[in-house]
């Protein structure tokens, strides 16, 4: 099994060389540049001309891509044109804040989805199971950033339960910060849990449909096994398969951050670097995100085949 | 019929399945008793209720969307009245069943030994030690050559003569009483059918099992049956002991099936195997009153046919339903080629 990971790991080197130049060379491609209008309007355009130089903006796309790579394998990504901090720095506050919302909402999503899932399986054609289905495919014909901005309307403004922008309250200091915290990440992780569970729920109840009627369940109902331990031995595991695969996957979207929730939710997190640094053009982050989204992509697939390989003996990896 | 050796007595059995809100019959009014050391085969097409009829009597049906009437009495208890509770203290421990695809019948995530102790759990009070002492005997009891490693294997690492024999194992675990084999040799090529109707027999005459075998292969039939029940449309079309059936078929369906079986020689004679005209009809097409193999013999008049067929007897023990096989004969190749 190590043998396979080290080999799916050392794939992924020229992948990750593809994948930089392509990244370097989107980001070069993009009309205009960091210095339009970022800089204060009386300089000149010599003075403009020389920052360009000095930064290196007039060498061959090769030799920038090299200065690039350099600097990345000392581990710096660079400054940031528009905040003129380090991207290691900036990405890695960001990160913290996206990992709170993301880890909270994936957790939510998979608390409410299985259960639901397993209920609505288990309950086929009745009540309980049209009741979820209709709840289902309403939150799933609403776009998401609708029930987001809905959410934050009737929630934030009209109750006034949660706060609506902001990672962590300023003045909190000590306990109070992991409370502000908590506080802050309530409603957006609700809402995107709400929103997530659907796909996971219609999963998991498709999947138990047809484990309960699958041969082996028929076997061990011949056992003479009581329904609530066929559901427990055979039924539950069996239908988490692909979740299972699924969910390996999604631990990469942990830092991805959702762009929606985070622009609605004025949420600082990585989301909103990444849409704030395409509208400023700002290279070194855009290049340094991109880039990093890439690899978690490509850890994702490797993490989620692991994880099918440990859970389903019929998938071996050796 | 001796009382004392009487294992299962089913009584008027029917099983309708509900299909768009209407119930439609896929078994009907059957009667058959089961013996210990008894093999009792019940034969018959695809889709003519062999299965339905086995999952009925080890109430495997969803109540929801089946409607089941009928008695089926074992050790005094009428099993289609049971609750599920107390049903589940019968499967598995006093009968056990034999499905029909042995890959589909194993649970992919779990080792062969968890599969087969599994049934030990609940109908025994073994130790750990002792259930899987258990495993190793039953595995080696139906031919599997190294059980320690097998035990241990998942069931997509066995072949699928292997996993039929998993499967019986699973089956005989509690020694029990009767056990019902729904088309066990089907999925097997011809020598594992052979070697897995062995076991099934070794089996018998160590636990004094009756078995009902399910089958629509006439030759292991012939080879393994005491007594024989042809199945035709969810209804016992024909019954009596092997030879009789065999030896002295008489309903049109039956002798019918008999005539389709290869037999050696007769491709010398005919170029063709004998042929039952149509297929049986889907169970929401099924004629509800009448003799339902009639459409199939259409040359045979309809004044040969019972309004309401029932069974008469033709010879102690032999019963067939209808009268249309005193004027059944088999159509001339020259007119079917009309």
């Amino acid at each position: 099994m190590w043998k396979t990971i080290l080999r799916r790991v050392l794939i992924m080197i020229p992948e990750i060389i593809l994948l930089s130049i392509l990244v370097f060379l989107l980001a070069k491609a993009m009309p205009g540049d960091p210095f339009t209008g970022s800089i204060n309007p009386r300089s000149s355009a010599a003075q403009i001309e020389h920052l360009k130089q000095i930064n290196g903006l007039y060498d061959p796309w090769y030799q920038q891509y090299w200065n690039w790579v350099v600097h990345l394998f000392h581990g710096d990504l660079g400054q940031s044109y528009q905040y003129h901090e380090a991207v290691s720095n900036l990405i890695g506050d960001r990160a913290v804040n996206t990992l709170w919302l993301s880890a909270f909402t994936m957790v939510l999503t998979y608390m409410l989805a299985l259960p639901l899932g397993l209920y609505a399986g288990k309950h086929e054609g009745r009540l309980p199971d049209t009741v979820i289905r209709i709840y289902t495919y309403v939150t799933y014909c609403i776009p998401f950033f609708v029930i987001l901005v809905i959410g934050l309307w009737i929630f934030g403004y009209v109750f006034n339960w949660f706060p609506t922008t902001g990672s962590v309250s300023p003045t909190a200091h000590g306990m109070g910060v992991l409370s502000s915290r908590l506080e802050h990440i309530l409603l957006p992780g609700l809402l995107g849990a709400l929103f997530g569970t659907v796909n996971i729920v219609q999963y998991m109840r498709s999947e138990v449909i047809d484990a309960k009627h699958s041969d082996y369940v028929r076997t061990a109902r011949s056992k003479g096994v009581p329904n609530k331990d066929i559901y427990k031995h055979h039924i539950f595991r069996n239908s988490l398969l692909p979740i299972a695969a699924f969910g390996g996957y999604s631990i990469t979207g942990l830092l991805n951050g959702s762009i929606f929730t985070e622009t609605i939710f004025s949420y600082p997190g990585m989301g909103m670097l990444f849409i704030d640094s395409i509208n400023y053009r700002d290279y070194t982050v855009i290049t340094a995100l991109v880039l990093m989204f890439g690899i978690l992509n490509l850890l994702g697939t490797l993490l989620s085949d692991i994880i099918l390989g440990i859970v389903d003996p019929r998938i071996r990896i050796d | 019929m001796n009382e004392e050796n009487e294992l299962l007595k089913l009584t008027d059995v029917s099983t309708a399945f509900k299909i768009d809100g209407q119930y439609y019959p896929a078994v009907s009014h059957v009667d058959l008793e089961v013996e210990k050391d008894e093999i009792l085969a019940i034969v018959g097409e695809s889709g003519c209720g062999k299965s339905t009829l086995a999952t009925t009597i080890m109430g495997l049906h969803d109540p929801q969307t089946t409607q089941i009437s009928g008695q089926a009495v074992f050790a005094g208890q009428n099993l289609l009245e049971m609750k599920e509770e107390d049903l589940n203290d019968i499967r598995g421990a006093k009968i056990g069943m034999i499905f029909q695809d042995p890959l589909s019948a194993l649970n992919p995530l779990k080792r062969i030994e968890d599969q087969i102790s599994e049934v030990l759990d609940y109908h025994t009070g073994m130790s750990s030690e002792e259930k899987h002492a258990r495993v190793i005997e039953l595995l080696n009891q139906v031919g599997i050559l190294e059980p320690q490693r097998t035990a241990h294997q998942f069931p997509h690492e066995l072949s699928g003569g292997m996993r039929q024999r998993v499967i019986i194992a699973i089956a005989i675990a509690c020694k029990p009483d009767l056990i019902i084999a729904d088309e066990p040799t089907t999925a097997l090529d011809v020598t594992i059918q052979a070697q897995i109707l062995d076991v099934l027999r070794d089996i018998q005459a160590e636990n004094h099992a009756g078995i009902i075998l399910i089958t629509h292969d006439l030759g292991v039939v012939a080879e393994t049956a005491d007594e024989v029940a042809v199945m035709y449309a969810g209804e016992i079309v024909e019954r009596g002991t092997t030879a009789q059936v065999f030896g002295d078929p008489k309903h049109p369906y039956t002798r019918s099936l008999l005539r389709s079986m290869p037999q050696g020689d007769m491709d010398v004679l005919h170029d063709d195997l004998y042929v039952i005209a149509g297929s049986v009809p889907s169970i929401e097409k099924m004629p509800q009153t009448g003799d339902k193999f009639a459409p199939r013999i259409p040359w045979i008049k309809a004044s040969a046919h019972e309004e309401e067929p029932t069974m008469h007897e033709v010879a102690p023990g032999h019963q067939v339903r209808c009268t249309c096989y005193q004027d059944f004969y088999f159509q001339r190749l020259e007119d079917v080629d009309q």
